[in-house]
């Protein structure tokens, strides 16, 4: 990744302070900050407007299994910060081997929430309003309903869309460790990581406040 | 003319541009110069334009007629027309098809892909002296997630149930369950396609954002952009923070209708009141984003033809600016009629009002500006002062909106109709014409003809107001908006031969467009040949060829001065090019006025 690629095929104008992939980067995120406000704000209106649809922290959702999630993450954030550090070093298997711990770490986190959607509705847990049965955990299954529908279909949404946006990041940390396999970063050159780092810090920072307002409080 | 044929030449050398000359499908399908995508734009909604004027004059078929045989509405399948042994009568379910994508084809696919896809594509590169957009690549993204998104919206008229008939709003639960329109897969795709156009903006406003900062020329400081790219860019800013919440209510209602989920359903304990907050969350910003372009544009055309510094630049800037802001917390005034605290209501009166200010200033600016200028009135600038003296009456109808006591009376009827075409064709559609007329020679080359447009425009202002005013009346009398057959309420019954006028014309509105259609189809090849700047303009866009080359600006510009200095004394024209540098001390000494003694007859 040369200057030229870095500024999207052109020298840089005189007076520019940040390269424009990454001013694109942080306006495009600023976007999906609002895009995840819809959502959490949604969340909140719902939540306060009917309290009885909503459970107990912890009596349907697995909260330890989703702090084991949280840490992967947070891991991967740190994976992704020492794949930025080994590049200024113009380290490039250093590179290559953080990045692929982040994609390691990131395609885990996927997984992980997949194997809770596939418990969670098992156990009645589903955003279909005339599905949902969710009688909380280790419970019998006839057992009364523990909230409603919209519990249902607030959670998926939210924590849906996240794990969408850390697939897409896995797929674009796949990309920039082909990228990288192939020696188009270096120390002067390191605007595609800077950016996937940007991205990716980001939809862990989600995580943090959707894991804050969904399964804690 | 002969400096301009050197500087043909000399583009045509390419400068330190390699000219390679890119196939077909490069240069004008999957193009990623900002001009070529500018044009589609272009194009594209100008086809859109056509589509919503035609779905008007149906409906108004249906209102000034009601329920009498359509003519040719035999052609029409039966989803959409009853047939009887005299001809095709319109079925209210179609009529709801009509007025909803009538609103949503002409807001979301013509006005703005109008104002932010032609304009934004085209200007802002080129009057900040860049040479192309900040992601070129992107840039051709957006335009080609914009055309399915066009595609799936009015393919929506062929699938069974019609299209989608809750309105351009869609407020659930109506529009949250097919039950209630008997419209499923159409609304479907209304939420689809609104999804993908909304990512096509927010790519197109991540580039324009970023084009703005990062790529201006030398000189070209924030206070020397030329109004029309600062409105567009904050118009851009308005996109990226209102689209996304938009997005996440499309997706909502979506998972409501495909899924099962009852984010809007009350029948199992949804909230359709927080339908009307996200979606107004959005649509006022939006609605500044239909309207900020258009001023911009009107800014730049006023000053030139009046041949005058635009009057408070500053202050327009910062007008711009404070409109930007203040849209973000005045959605509460489209809901007072939805159950909303009267004291919170009162507040979004308030903020809603305060609007006003920053959009007078801009009034009185622009009043100022043409005041006792050297007024070129040619078509542009007719368009322009339409704009603005449209402007104004859609400006004072919308504070009978905003006051809750008034809206209370009005809400929901053909006031509001009324309100939102005086802003959105008075204001943002002749701002457009205005546009479109004016950078017409640099986007082809060619001037249109003046005597065609000066007919367009006298044909299209005298029937506009005669279409529009007369909606205030009906509204004041009661008329709803959205009704399929007013005559079924006797006390509305007599205002049918008012409905009539409007409707004849309308069909006369529409009828009129053609000449605007043919004169710029005709002046593509017929047309007057324009050099670099026919209309004598400062911008940076009118130092380069028209049209400009690859790559725009044989070499960089430097900017010198603001846009507007128009007459400025220091200039031997009367325009004074934001890259002609000042002159040398000597002849600023020179253009000091020697000191004048007061004689009797000049005091």
């Amino acid at each position: 990744m040369t200057t030229q690629a870095m500024t999207a095929g052109r020298a840089p104008m005189p007076g520019m302070k940040v390269y424009n992939l990454k001013l694109g980067m942080w306006i495009f995120l600023l976007s999906e900050v609002m895009f995840f406000t819809g959502l959490i704000g949604s969340y909140v209106i719902l939540r306060f407007a009917h309290p009885e649809q909503f459970a107990e922290p912890g009596q349907v959702l697995n909260i330890n299994l989703t702090a084991f999630n949280t840490f992967l993450l947070i891991c991967s954030s740190v994976t992704m910060v020492k794949a930025y550090a080994a590049i200024q070093q113009g380290d490039q298997q250093g590179l290559k081997n953080w990045l692929l711990a982040t994609i390691v770490i990131g395609a885990s986190f996927v997984g992980v929430q997949v194997y809770e959607y596939i418990a969670l509705a098992g156990e009645g847990f589903v955003p279909i309003a005339d599905a949902y049965h969710a009688v909380g955990r280790h419970m019998p299954h006839d057992g009364p309903a523990i909230g409603g529908q919209l519990y249902g279909s607030t959670f998926y949404t939210m924590t849906g869309f996240h794990g969408t946006h850390v697939s897409i990041g896995v797929l674009c940390l796949c990309f920039t460790y082909w990228r990288a396999a192939k020696g188009a970063y270096t120390a002067d050159s390191l605007g595609g990581v800077e950016i996937m780092g940007l991205y990716w810090h980001f939809v862990d920072l989600v995580w943090i406040i959707l894991f804050t307002i969904v399964y804690l409080i | 003319m002969s400096t301009i044929e050197q500087e043909m030449a000399h583009a045509a050398k390419g400068g330190h541009h390699d000219h390679h000359e890119l196939p077909f499908i490069r240069k004008y399908i999957f193009s990623t110069d900002h001009k070529m995508i500018a044009k589609q734009f272009m194009f594209v909604s100008l086809f859109f334009l056509v589509i919503g004027g035609l779905l008007a004059t149906m409906m108004r078929w249906q209102l000034g007629w009601p329920s009498e045989p359509m003519p040719g509405g035999m052609m029409l399948p039966d989803a959409m027309m009853a047939p009887t042994p005299d001809g095709a009568i319109m079925l209210p379910e179609f009529y709801n098809s009509l007025v909803t994508m009538h609103g949503t084809i002409m807001i979301f696919f013509a006005i703005m892909p109008l104002l932010v896809g032609l304009f934004g594509n085209l200007l802002i590169p080129l009057q900040i002296g860049a040479e192309d957009m900040a992601f070129p690549r992107l840039n051709m993204i957006s335009f080609w997630l914009a055309v399915p998104a066009g595609i799936l919206m009015l393919s929506s008229f062929a699938v069974e149930g019609g299209a989608a008939g809750a309105g351009w709003t869609s407020y659930a639960p109506l529009s949250a369950s097919g039950e209630w329109t008997g419209v499923y897969l159409g609304q479907q795709l209304w939420l689809v396609s609104l999804t993908i156009l909304g990512f096509s903006s927010l790519v197109g406003a991540v580039n324009y954002i970023t084009t703005v900062i990062n790529m201006r020329a030398p000189g070209m400081t924030w206070f020397r952009m030329p109004l029309a790219t600062w409105a567009l860019f904050v118009t851009a800013i308005l996109i990226l923070l209102a689209i996304p919440i938009l997005a996440g209510a499309l997706i909502m209602l979506l998972f409501d209708q495909t899924l099962g989920t009852g984010f809007f359903r009350p029948e199992v304990g949804g909230e359709p009141l927080l339908w009307q907050h996200l979606f107004w969350f959005f649509g006022h910003p939006e609605v500044y984003i239909l309207i900020l372009p258009a001023m911009g544009i009107a800014s730049e055309v006023l000053s030139n033809r009046a041949r005058k510094p635009i009057f408070g630049y500053h202050s327009m800037v910062l007008a711009i600016i404070s409109i930007g802001f203040l849209g973000w917390i005045v959605w509460g005034h489209h809901m007072f009629m939805s159950g909303m605290n009267p004291l919170l209501g009162t507040s979004f009166m308030i903020s809603t009002m305060a609007i006003a200010v920053p959009s007078a200033i801009k009034t009185f600016n622009w009043l100022a500006t043409v005041w006792k200028g050297d007024l070129h009135l040619d078509s542009p600038m007719l368009y322009a002062l339409a704009f603005v003296s449209m402007f104004i009456i859609g400006g004072l109808s919308g504070i009978f909106m905003a006051s809750t006591p008034v809206d209370i009376y009005i809400h929901d009827t053909y006031f509001i109709v009324a309100h939102i075409h005086y802003v959105l064709f008075g204001g943002s559609l002749f701002a457009i014409f205005a546009g479109i007329t004016f950078w017409y020679p640099k986007m082809f080359g060619r001037m249109m003809n003046e005597t065609l447009n000066k007919v367009h425009f006298a044909l299209t202002f005298v029937f506009y107001n005669l279409v529009f005013w007369p909606m205030h009346n009906l509204g004041l009398q009661g008329m709803m908006r959205r009704i399929y057959d007013f005559t079924q309420y006797d006390y509305l019954a007599p205002l049918q031969p008012m409905n009539q006028f409007i409707s004849i014309f309308v069909f006369l509105l529409v009828a009129s467009q053609s000449v605007y259609a043919f004169n710029f189809f005709w002046s593509l090849f017929k047309g007057e040949r324009a050099g670099n700047n026919p209309w004598d303009s400062n911008t940076l866009e009118w130092t380069v060829p028209s049209p400009p080359p690859h790559g725009n600006f044989p070499e960089m510009p430097v900017v010198y001065r603001g846009p507007y200095e128009y007459s400025s004394p220091e200039s031997d024209t009367d325009f004074y090019p934001q890259t002609q540098p000042p002159p040398s001390k000597p002849s600023v000494q020179a253009l000091i006025p020697e000191p004048v003694t007061p004689t009797p007859e000049g005091f």
